[in-house]
């Protein structure tokens, strides 16, 4: 798939499956299920290191920044300022501009309050930063988050971690036609065929977490996943064919008896 | 001096830097940001810029994180 490469803001991304990194059972385990999804963007939160444990280790001893573009994220702030706090933190923690951009409305839903979102938006890309924010399946935010400067966006098939698939595909359907900036269907994943939808519809990159960490074998969903988001983008790009009600045949009618 | 690192009073001697600190609790410079009294850091002042008495250190640094949680 090298010849059908990702570029957001000037980047070139190999794959499109993006991975989290969190809710696995220790380092080694994220390690190894990132190397499976073959995912070059692997996104990270950001918080308080441990000053008491001098053993405790860093996730990127595990995660080789030259290998992967490191991509952090606001998880967690529910305010416009705590947004920019956290990205500022990312930026001087990390080495890149790069931040998903995440203000979080309702506890209950973690569904991103969009209003706060743009406020923050507006903010981060006037002090430079590339902003690929995490939003509803609005297509009217969408377009207004690709208006003000974001080079991605990035809506949500259902509730982070609820793993129900794509709850609303039409709408994200009319936000790939709406926007002319990449679309990446970020959060609710449940399963392979979830990834695959979502790029067969014609997204241009999927971001899930809990599917593969939350998995029984976390390794061997990866994989899966690897290969769903493959294939579906290979299927978007043959062309499906039109449905129709009533058969056609695919043997020809000529020889027969 | 007492300064407060991640919400834990400490007691420091001085001067203390800011690249003393981090090795003093075996951190590596390129891996953390740091935020005194609400003000992050440049990185490349770590080696030279002064803690003082009273003020709040916050060291951060990237954790697994995808989803909020």
């Amino acid at each position: 798939m090298n010849q059908d490469p990702l570029i957001i803001a000037g980047r070139t991304f190999r794959s499109r499956l993006w991975v989290g990194t969190g809710k696995y059972q220790n380092f080694e385990e994220t390690r190894k299920a990132i190397e499976a999804s073959g995912a070059d963007v692997v996104t990270v939160a950001v918080r308080r290191v441990n000053i008491t444990d001098h053993k405790s280790e860093n996730l990127l001893d595990y995660l080789d920044p030259k290998k992967y573009t490191i991509l952090p994220n606001t998880a967690g702030c529910y305010t416009v300022e705590d947004a920019v706090r956290y990205s500022r933190l990312a930026r001087a923690a990390g080495v890149s501009d790069l931040v998903k951009l995440e203000v979080i409305g309702d506890e209950r839903t973690l569904f991103p309050d969009t209003a706060g979102l743009i406020e923050a938006a507006k903010i981060l890309i006037a002090e430079g930063f590339v902003v690929l924010p995490y939003t509803n399946d609005d297509p009217i935010v969408a377009k207004k988050l690709a208006d003000i400067g974001c080079p991605a966006v990035m809506p949500l098939a259902a509730p982070i971690g609820s793993g129900l698939g794509i709850r609303n595909p039409y709408n994200l359907k009319i936000i790939m036609e709406t926007v002319n900036v990449p679309v990446i269907v970020d959060a609710g994943v449940g399963t392979a065929s979830d990834a695959a939808l979502a790029m067969e519809y014609g997204a241009d990159a999927v971001l899930m977490n809990t599917a593969i960490a939350g998995a029984k074998d976390p390794l061997m969903m990866a994989t899966a996943m690897r290969y769903a988001v493959d294939a579906g983008r290979l299927a978007y790009r043959a062309g499906r064919i039109p449905r129709k009600l009533y058969a056609t045949a695919s043997s020809p009618i000529e020889g027969m008896l | 001096m007492n300064i407060v690192v991640n919400g834990e009073q400490r007691e420091a001697a001085e001067p203390l830097t800011v690249a003393e600190l981090l090795s003093t609790l075996g951190l590596r410079s390129e891996q953390v940001a740091v935020e005194i009294n609400l003000k992050i850091l440049d990185r490349g002042d770590f080696l030279t810029w002064n803690l003082h008495d009273g003020d709040k250190v916050e060291i951060l640094s990237f954790i697994g994180g995808g989803c909020p949680t």
